[in-house]
Order: structure tokens, then sequence, then C-alpha cells
């Protein structure tokens, strides 16, 4: 069905069609249209859940862990200080291999509060286990749920996935939306270490040093493994309903000599950006990353990379910008732009890369460079 | 009443330190809800208690959360099973630092929601598992490794927090009368909702009492009055059994608190305040039971 609808909305009737037992969720600008929406759904009768309306997040991701221990499907949302508030029990759900779906609404983390978009708040929990993917249309976040609960479930996988989208820029912005029944698309789910009162075991007790290694690595294994299962279920969703994203996807990048690489709607923005410099002469391309963890293979070689994050990792850079330097031997220009929700136009994008200089970082909107 | 069932659901082989009264509290607490039950445990005694993998002393599922989590772990696992047709008894067994203090949030929120669980707060009056360091939960006077001069504030009333919140069955309870304890656990799991035991747990490494002195201990708290036994259902209040009579002629404070190193050499003056503090607690329970 063609609607209209917001991020927000779309991830909610996604996650309306996934049909989760438990989402135990706390409401946080600019997520709550996510849950006040969910909890439309479930007080009309349109979804049969529980929805536990916790008292904070870490409650929230807690609730997530119980339940979905229990063998259920599970969901909740979050942003910035909620999603940090959760930090604990972000480890213990990967570490307990459980696949809660989780959508993160990207916003600034404070001081000072500011509720706009910005990638600090997930990028600063990359390392909890969890898959991360950035979408950028409304369209691109509903289906990416409903693929995030399938990754998640798959027991090659069993690691929680978080959907991160901008605040705003994304959460609140009404585009169209194709709504759809995927039917036998997300299998029923089947958690080989549910709890089971006739067949008990100790969960996550004290483990040493000759054990905890292994459990360490199978998570790490897993998430190799999910890189495969991300192509599967693309492919599959792709067939089924038509629509493919990767885990990049690229615009205008085959003769590139330029790239331009960012996450989310920076990313979407930077299309109109290279048109503008194909007019100039410029051959420049985007590659977008949608899936940062588990982290894409590259291969940049023999092109010029922009790299804009909409985040920074104090005392050491742009955390898109140095990913891409360790994994891909890139020599980046680091556009550090569009913190705390800064305008950052095509035409600024445009500017970026007329004015890049490789192994540099720039503060977009500060006048000397660091 | 139905005899206590022989079958033992928690091995001898605990890694519980010797004396440990929280061993002895979940083996009736386990005999009580029997098989079909869940663990829910937070950061604790009970983390080192159960064993260390792969071995465990627990026949039941023990998931085992982080320190603030136990509670609204189990709200999830509870409407899991529950959505799921399943009657799984979903116990939370914290300590008094996860109960009063870290967790008492996760606690209130999970209470105010009608959680279909148990809570048992085992109450070492201290930090327990990492040393013996102050909890909300330690007494007045009591010595700990951070209140090397006894503590100056008094014990804090988790049941009257927890009574705010209406559960419709809350008890208290010490393994020095497992007979008590096996009653009220299996009561409490007959309420759908909430229900709510604190536990007093005689800690002889913590407390400082050779650990062949664990039940008199625990009966000792209950003569002088120190810890009183009753139960609260649907808010009317029951004084039990073995309470009825120090309620009204306790012995001496002194009697108790001479067992137990923790109480040594600490001024007079906290003593005395210690006496007041039990010395109310005492007049309240009298006078809502009604026999004041």
């Amino acid at each position: 069905m063609k609607i209209i609808a917001t991020g927000n909305y779309a991830v909610a009737e996604a996650v309306k069609q996934a049909a989760p037992w438990v989402i135990a969720a706390y409401p946080i600008t600019p997520q709550t249209e996510i849950v006040e929406r969910i909890a439309q759904f479930v007080t009309r009768g349109e979804l049969a859940c529980d929805y536990i309306p916790v008292e904070s997040e870490h409650s929230a991701m807690a609730a997530c862990i119980g339940a979905s221990a229990a063998g259920v499907r599970t969901f909740t949302a979050t942003s910035s200080q909620g999603l940090l508030y959760m930090h604990e029990l972000l480890h213990w759900a990967a570490g307990a291999r459980l696949p809660v779906v989780m959508a993160n609404v990207n916003r600034a983390v404070g001081p000072p509060w500011n509720v706009w978009a910005d990638h600090t708040d997930a990028l600063s929990q990359r390392d909890t286990g969890w898959l991360q993917v950035y979408a950028a249309t409304a369209q691109e976040a509903y289906d990416t749920t409903l693929m995030a609960f399938r990754i998640a479930e798959d027991e090659r996988v069993l690691l929680p996935v978080m959907v991160n989208l901008d605040g705003f820029l994304l959460s609140h912005t009404m585009q169209d939306l194709a709504t759809l029944e995927p039917g036998s698309f997300i299998p029923p789910l089947h958690l080989p270490h549910a709890i089971d009162t006739a067949h008990p075991a100790a969960y996550a007790p004290l483990t040493g040093p000759k054990d905890y290694y292994r459990f360490r690595w199978e998570m790490e294994r897993s998430m190799r493994d999910a890189k495969r299962v991300i192509a599967e279920t693309e492919e599959d969703f792709a067939a089924r309903f038509g629509r493919r994203y990767g885990m990049t996807t690229e615009y205008r990048c085959e003769d590139a000599d330029v790239l331009v690489i960012a996450m989310g709607t920076l990313a979407k923005e930077a299309e109109v950006a290279v048109d503008r410099l194909r007019e100039e002469g410029t051959r420049a391309g985007v590659l977008r990353i949608r899936w940062f963890r588990p982290f894409p293979k590259l291969d940049l070689a023999g092109r010029e990379v922009v790299v804009i994050d909409r985040d920074y990792s104090f005392g050491f850079g742009g955390v898109l910008a140095h990913s891409l330097c360790s994994t891909a031997r890139a020599e980046p220009y680091s556009v550090i732009a569009g913190l705390g929700g800064q305008e950052v136009t095509h035409g600024d994008i445009a500017s970026f890369v007329r004015d890049r200089r490789p192994g540099e970082e720039h503060w977009f909107g500060v006048k000397a460079d660091v | 009443m139905a005899p206590i069932p022989k079958e033992e659901h928690i091995l001898a082989t605990t890694s519980a330190c010797p004396g440990c009264s929280s061993s002895l509290s979940l083996r009736y607490i386990l005999k009580a809800s029997g098989p079909d039950t869940v663990l829910v445990i937070p950061a604790s005694c009970t983390s080192v208690i159960q064993g260390m993998y792969p071995h465990t002393a627990v026949q039941v599922p023990v998931y085992n959360i982080a320190f603030a989590a136990a509670a609204s772990c189990a709200s999830g696992m509870s409407a899991a099973l529950r959505r799921a047709g399943r009657g799984t008894r979903v116990i939370v067994y914290a300590g008094d630092g996860g109960t009063v203090d870290i967790g008492l949030q996760a606690l209130s929120g999970a209470l105010e929601r009608e959680t279909d669980f148990l809570y048992i707060c085992f109450d070492n009056e201290a930090y327990g598992n990492t040393g013996m360091q102050r909890s909300g939960s330690t007494p007045l006077g009591a010595l700990t490794t951070t209140t090397p001069a006894g503590k100056v504030h008094p014990k804090k009333e988790i049941d009257r927090i927890v009574e705010a919140h209406h559960p419709p069955y809350q008890a208290t309870a010490v393994s020095a009368f497992p007979v008590d304890l096996y009653r009220k656990v299996e009561k409490a799991l007959t309420f759908r909702g909430p229900s709510f035991i604190h536990l007093l747990g005689p800690c002889p490494t913590g407390w400082r009492f050779p650990h062949g002195k664990t039940i008199e201990v625990g009966r000792m708290a209950v003569k002088t009055g120190a810890w009183i036994l009753w139960e609260r259902v649907h808010g009317v209040l029951a004084v039990s059994a073995p309470s009825k009579g120090p309620l009204k002629n306790p012995v001496p404070l002194q009697d108790y608190l001479g067992m137990q190193g923790r109480f040594r050499g600490i001024p007079p003056s906290l003593v005395e305040r210690l006496q007041g503090e039990i010395d109310l607690r005492r007049a309240e329970v009298l006078r809502e039971a009604g026999e004041a």
C-alpha cells in the first residue's frame, strides 16, 4: 500500500508487520512517535503484543533481554541519552546472543542539550556487539527494520540489530512509503538457547579466563557470518519486494575519481552535490555506508575520498574517516559536519569536494582548520 | 498443610561461604516454587554461590543479569512467558544492594506495572559480594569496610517503599525459620501480580560470627525484635508466629549485637539510636496489626 509517512511512522509500521510479542520502551525526543504509534497499534488490537511502559531506557533494554531470553521476538526504540543510558545492557544483549531489534533515532549527546541529528550517540556504542545499519529514507527505514528482524534472528547471527535514522531530518519528514506484507520473509523465531525449565541451564554465570575468550570469539565469528546473512536477506528482499540496498549504496560511482563517503541523510544530500559537481566536470560519486557493524570491505584504490562525519571522537577524529583509514587504506579529506543538526546543504558538500585536501581534517563552520 | 518436599533443586556443592544463610534460603525457596521456576539474579553473592561455568549448583534456569536490571529483566521475561502461555514462575533473587540501592528504580517500575513475579531481597545488610561495604540497608552502628567507625545513617526501610506500591503480597522472613519462609514463598506464588519477600540474611563472613551460629543469630534477630516476621496480604498485616511473643516481650538487643563482630566497640550513642529505630518499628507493626 502507498502511504505518506515520516521515518518514525515507517519504523512503527514495519514493527507492526514484524509482530514482536514484547516491546519495552521509554519515550525520548525525537523517537517518541515510534513508541506512541506502537502503543496505539497495541491498544487498538492491531498488534498482539505486550507493550511494557518501562520507567527508563536501562529497564527497556533489560526487559527486552528478559523477553528475548524467553524466546519471543522483541523490539525497542530510543535516541541519544536513552541509548547511552542503555549502554551496559547493550553489551549484555549482544553477549547473551539475543536478537533484539532497536530503532535508534540519531540525536546529539549533551551537554549542551540538543535534540537534532548527530551520529555520536550510535557510534559511541559501536563496540557493544550490535549490528548497526543507517537508513537514509523512510522507505529504507521501513525495509531495513523488516530485514533487521530476520538478520538478528538468523541462527548464524543471533546478535541484536540497531536500525539508525537521523533525528528530524528523517524521523519527522513526510515521504512516500510503500508498505508490504512480509509473509514468510521473516520466519518464526527459534531461539536455540531460550529459557526452558525442562532443560535448565545457568545463563551467563561467572566464567574464567579459560572460557571467556571463546564466547567473545563466537560473537566475532557471528559478526563476520552476518555479512553473508545480510547479503542473502537483501537478495531475498529484492526478489520478493523489488528493492535492494546492500552493505553500501553507490550513486554515480562507476567512473568517479572522487568519492563522497557518509552515512544517513547527509549521504543522500551528497547525491545532489555530485550531480552539480559533474556539471562542472568533476567526476564525483557517493558511497553511502549503510552497515557500519559489521563494517564493509571497501576497495577505494585509485580514488580520492572525502568523508563526512556527523560525529567526532575527541582527541582522535571522525569515526567514519578513521574506520576507512584503517580498513581501506584511504587518505581521506575528513570533514566534520552536521553535528547537533548543523545545516549542511548540497552546496556545502560540493565545496568540501572542490576544496579537498587529502589527509587533512576540516570542521565545517570553524574558521581556522585544525 | 502439605509437608515440605524432599526433592532438592539446589545441590550441596554451592560455592557459598561456610554457614551462608543464602544457600539455605534458596533451598527452601526452590522447594516451594518447584522445578518450573526461573531465577533472575543480578550481581550479588548469588552470582558466585551458583557455581562457576561450566558447572552450576542450581537445577532450575538461572538468568544472570546486570546489577540494576533484575526487576526489569524479570518484567520482560514474565510478559514473554505469559504471552507464550507458560506459567513458569519468575523469581528475582537479589541482594540488598541490588534491591534498595542500585536496583530500586527498576523494582519500583516493575511493582507499579504489576509484573507477575516474586521479588526476594536477600538482605545481608551490606555489599557482601565485594567484601562487606555499607549499603542503604546496613543498620545503624554496623561496622563495614566503608563505615570503619560504624554506620551513622539508619537502615533504609525498603518494606515501606514496596508497600507504597500496594503489591498483593508482601512478607519478611529469615532462614532461621525455614518453615515460615517456605510457606511464605508458597503463598506469594499463589498471587497474580507482584509479590515481595524481604529475607534477612545472617552472614558469618560479613557480620563476623562463627559459621556454626547462622541459625542462632537469625533466631536472636527475631527474639530481640531487630527483625520482625510478618506478612501483608492485600494491605492487611499479620504478625507471623515466631515474632508474636518477641514483639511484646523482646529480649535485650545486646543479646543480638553481642553475637556479632560488626557491632563490637561501636559508640553507645549509635547503639541507643539503633534501639530507638527498632522500638519504633516494633510499635509501628503492633499498631498496624491492631495489637498495640
